[in-house]
């Protein structure tokens, strides 16, 4: 099949042979499990259980809120012990909502709703048990998945796109999968189709995957509407732009979904957890998990239950050879700084990284020289040195008009700079001002318009109390008359 | 004559007629540019700024006797809209990065005095004599107008806690 | 626990091999060969030269740094300073005086780079301009062109002669003589054919090994060649620019030798001699003066090629790279402004992208085997 090229990316040392042919493990379970109630882009779930509560696995803990947000499921049985304020695995060190329960061992299932055949099951009522189930983009994005599959109502979708790319280094977790577990992938796929009413699933893996490609051409084989394509592996191929123009030669229009196109994406992590959803009845509790990097003693694929500390998942992968500079939830191209170990891993979770000193190459930054090396790299055809120019000036408005809004934070610009400028932070940076303003401005209207109330209350009330002192004079004037004529 | 003293007393009537209007329809009201400033300013009337409303402010910034960094509410993003407005420069690390603050009841040592509320420019504080107080998130504007008339000084600022929502990235520090 | 972290540090977390100080130190050692062939040619004099105008870029940069209040080390091994040192002495006469170089080192430091804000900041190529303020200012020096003498042959001066020679110029004639570009305008100015012109000093094959008079660095047209292909295998420049200027000059040399075979040059002399090579591949690639986009790079290698065939034919210098770059790095913030590319999603004019239902026929095509 004709593929096309995407402009810029770059080639990061892979460093996935450390993990690639190592089997998927079974995470043992912690005594204590800390589930945030926000593990997607959205608003929190809000918790339906109370401190002192006995949960089965997979049970309820939180209900989403509003049309963007996704429930949260109990990882394992037990007893919730707290519903506090936990370090979220973010890089700002800022807590989140979170459920912590103490399991009793057991790791009990709830019942669980079993579909025989999903097929009959008709589109809403698949992508309500999608959503039902806490499924979000498990590539990273975490995006609800149950709102993707109802996008067939507004646009019609021709093409599934099952994103395989991996392109991030070190990260195995969808290899593995994809080696494994190839069955239930393709059966999530169908499901999918079936609920997207889409013609025909392309699942995309990079060429440097070569057994999981195997695999899955052999378990597609059977499914005329689905078929394996191989792209080549260039960083960011799994990012879902560049994905979409490699396999049809078509831009996502600016400010447009892929669906404007006819086309979704999905992870195949998603793509097991929907077949998991729909077959088993079981909501999204575990996921798989590549622990690596080079201060790791022995990396791993993980399946590890949503919840666990990652400081417990690093002892369990024998601990550090070397002390890590930095831990990363997360690939070494977009994931996220960790302020520290005992944060939960989540649905987003693809990989725990912890990079030692030469992995990480850290250099003070110098001057641009205006090489040109970030726009050679970029993917999205930005001039990365004068939006960071811009940013850093204060400029924001210069700076979207370079196409900051357009950056997808893939960091190819700042990897390639020989100058070592950090141009993702200034991008960040700039996004962040730019919202805060929105909201800071809002915020403004809305005062005025609640001053503006309070103004004509109060020139009511002043007009009131005139008309009443008004009609009490003419009432006392009334009667000194009357009294005067008696 | 009476043709000469006609046609003039017209004349001055007719033209008296249109002055008349045109001061009554073409009247200058104001400088719009105060109007504009005006719609700028977050119109709570805090009197932070020390004019006695919003409007007073705009006009001492449309005639350049107070700074563009004369509002707290509004903060830098205000004076720097102002400053491109006014074409002005200004030096923003002046002004204190102040974090977003919100007026909160201290429930122990409330008197239900109901003055802060009589205060509170966006009515975001609720209560009834006698009656323990509370603020409004949504409504506080964090100008403090009651934390200045209450009594007991259970009102308080307290700066509004960043959540992962509302965090963003700092610029990075300076290259060498 | 909850401690919001008050530095926290951005993605990517790896980064690649690319650095400032390599690339500079890259582009130097593909600039040895010629730089060697130069000195072997020429003699202890254009060793001298070279090692005076490099040291003294060094110093003034320094000097520079240390004014501005910025810290030295780190900028000085960044090797920024050596390449325009290093460059500048291989434009200037092997033979020139002492203070040639370190009066070209400050103009190119001090004047070229630091008053705009150091690295990265100058509009200009440094070295171009600091040999355009000398050729104007001291044509005599500047255009001295001594024949080659190479080291081991027994007309070469001496250590001692050529300390000497570097320190108080030289003024025998018996060495001197006009480089090819510059004999072939005079004796055309006088109103000689071409072919008279030519017959006496128009070599092709010395010119391209580089054995003629002419600047300390930019006369083995291999060597250079051999560099530059170094730095385009490296990635440290690409071929846009070096191409279309030196194609531009060439069919623009090709076209008027057609028209008039007696009055203009051809392309292969306009090629091999002067500093059109040297040019092409390390001086108008500057990364700093050029412009970021390839289709920049292009219009802007072109501009060099126009110009500088433009300047030797019609100007009143026998060369005109230097002067032909320098007036293209004017324009490179133009070019850059108005070429960029396209933005992913968008139109070339900006606006949002959308399909013609043939074009998203493409996605049904997709799956098909």
């Amino acid at each position: 099949m004709k593929l096309f090229r995407f402009r810029g990316g770059v080639h990061p040392e892979s460093h996935k042979q450390a993990t690639g042919s190592k089997a998927i493990e079974a995470m043992p379970l912690q005594k204590r499990l800390y589930v945030p109630l926000q593990q997607h882009i959205g608003a929190p779930a809000e918790p339906q259980v109370r401190i002192g509560d006995q949960v089965l696995k997979g049970q309820l803990l939180a209900n989403s809120q509003g049309a963007i947000s996704a429930p949260v499921h109990a990882p394992s049985s037990g007893t919730v012990i707290d519903i506090t304020e936990h370090t979220a695995p973010h890089p700002s060190g800022l807590g989140v909502r979170t459920v912590v329960i103490e399991t009793d061992g057991e790791d009990r299932w709830q019942d669980c709703q079993k579909t025989i055949n999903p097929f009959e099951l008709d589109a809403d009522e698949i992508s309500a048990r999608v959503g039902a189930a806490g499924i979000v983009g498990l590539g990273g994005a975490t995006f609800p998945s149950a709102v993707k599959l109802n996008l067939w109502k507004k646009h019609p979708i021709y093409t599934l796109v099952i994103n395989g790319g991996e392109c991030e280094p070190y990260l195995t977790c969808d290899d593995r999968l994809m080696q494994e577990r190839p069955d239930e992938i393709i059966d999530g796929i169908r499901i999918m189709l079936h609920a997207l009413h889409a013609k025909q699933a392309l699942i995309a893996i990079e060429d440097n995957k070569p057994d999981a490609i195997e695999r899955m051409k052999v378990a597609a084989h059977l499914f005329d509407n689905v078929t394996v394509v191989v792209v080549p592996s260039r960083y960011p191929m799994g990012s879902e732009k560049q994905m979409v123009q490699t396999l049809t030669g078509l831009e996502i229009p600016a400010g447009k979904l892929s669906a404007d196109l006819g086309v979704i994406v999905h992870n195949v992590g998603t793509a097991y957890a929907v077949h998991s959803a729909l077959r088993q009845g079981r909501p999204l509790v575990s996921r798989i998990v590549t622990v690596g990097g080079g201060a790791i003693n022995t990396p791993r694929n993980l399946e590890v239950p949503l919840g666990t500390l990652v400081s417990a998942v690093f002892d369990y992968c024998g601990g550090f050879g070397e002390s890590p500079a930095r831990l990363l939830m997360g690939g070494p191209m977009m994931g996220q700084l960790l302020p520290h170990a005992e944060v939960p891993i989540v649905k987003g979770s693809s990989g725990v990284i912890a990079l030692t000193e030469a992995e990480v190459a850290i250099n003070r930054p110098r001057p641009c020289i205006r090489c040109g090396s970030c726009i050679n790299a970029c993917p999205c055809g930005l001039l990365p040195l004068e939006m960071a120019a811009r940013s850093r000036k204060g400029d924001l408005q210069g700076a979207v008009d370079y196409g900051l809004m357009d950056c997808i934070a893939c960091g190819s610009c700042s990897y390639v700079c020989p100058s070592h400028i950090p141009l993702v932070q200034y991008f960040s940076y700039a996004k962040g001002e730019l919202a805060a303003r929105r909201r800071h401005k809002q915020k403004a209207d809305e005062t005025r318009k609640l001053a503006e109330v309070r103004m004509q209350r109060m020139e009511q009330e002043e007009r009131a109390k005139a008309e009443a002192a008004a009609r009490r004079k003419a009432e006392r004037e009334a009667k000194s008359k009357q009294e005067a004529v008696v | 004559m009476i043709i000469a003293i006609t046609s003039l007393s017209l004349l001055g009537l007719v033209l008296g007629l249109m002055l008349g209007l045109a001061g009554r329809y073409l009247k200058v009201e104001q400088d719009p540019i105060i109007d504009e400033i005006a719609a700028m300013m977050p119109g709570s009337q805090c009197g932070q700024c020390g004019f006695p409303g919003c409007v007073p402010a705009a006009e001492a910034l449309a005639s350049g006797s107070a700074p563009v960094t004369l509002c707290p509410p509004g903060g830098r993003v205000l004076a720097e809209e102002l400053a491109a407005k006014l074409g002005v420069t200004v030096d923003l690390s002046a002004m204190a990065d102040d974090l977003p603050a919100m007026a909160a009841v201290s429930e122990a040592t409330c008197i239900g005095c109901t003055r802060c509320f009589k205060v509170c420019p966006t009515d975001a504080i609720m209560g009834a004599p006698k009656q323990i107080h509370t603020v409004f998130k949504e409504a506080c504007t964090g100008c403090k107008a009651c934390v200045e008339v209450c009594p007991t000084e259970c009102l308080q600022m307290h700066p509004i806690p960043v959540t992962l929502g509302t965090w963003a990235w700092p610029k990075p520090a300076l290259a060498a | 626990m909850n401690r919001q972290v008050s530095n926290p540090i951005s993605g990517p977390h790896t980064h690649s091999e690319q650095d400032t100080g390599k690339v500079m130190w890259t582009v130097l050692l593909a600039l040895l060969p010629a730089t060697a062939f130069g000195i072997y040619q020429f003699g202890w004099p254009a060793l001298f030269l070279w090692l005076i105008t490099t040291l003294a870029c060094v110093v003034f940069e320094a000097m520079s740094l240390w004014l501005a209040r910025k810290p030295i080390l780190p900028f000085i091994s960044d090797g920024s300073a050596i390449l325009t040192g290093w460059l500048l002495a291989m434009t200037l006469p092997p033979w020139a005086p002492w203070w040639i170089g370190v009066l070209g080192a400050a103009i190119a430091i001090i004047l070229g780079k630091q008053v705009f804000g150091g690295l990265g900041q100058n509009i200009f190529n440094p070295a171009m301009l600091a040999r355009v303020a000398l050729l104007i200012s001291f044509p005599v020096e500047m255009t001295l062109w001594v024949n080659p003498l190479p080291l081991i042959s027994s007309h070469a001066p001496g250590f001692i002669d050529s300390l000497l020679i570097t320190l108080h110029g030289f003024k025998i004639d018996v060495y001197s003589g006009a480089s090819v570009m510059g004999h072939v305008k005079t004796e055309l100015s006088n109103g000689k054919t071409l072919s008279d012109a030519l017959s006496q000093s128009y070599d092709a094959t010395a010119l391209a090994l580089g054995f003629v008079n002419g600047s300390l660095g930019e006369t083995s047209a291999v060597l250079i060649l051999l560099g530059g292909a170094y730095l385009i295998y490296k990635k440290i420049i690409s071929w846009h620019i070096p191409l279309s200027m030196i194609v531009t000059t060439a069919s623009l040399a090709i076209l008027m030798h057609g028209l008039h075979p007696e009055r203009y040059p051809g392309g292969l002399f306009h090629v091999l001699s002067g500093g059109l090579l040297l040019g092409a591949f390390f001086i108008a690639t500057d990364l700093v003066t050029s412009p970021n986009t390839r289709t920049g790079q292009l219009i802007f290698g072109a501009g060099c090629g126009l110009l500088v065939y433009a300047i030797r034919t019609w100007g009143g210098y026998p060369e005109g790279v230097a002067f032909a770059v320098m007036l293209m790095n004017a324009v490179t913030p133009l070019i850059d402004h108005y070429v960029r590319p396209r933005i992913y999603g968008h139109t070339a004019t900006g606006k949002t992208l959308s399909y013609s239902n043939k074009k998203l026929a493409r996605v049904k095509q997709a799956g098909e085997k």
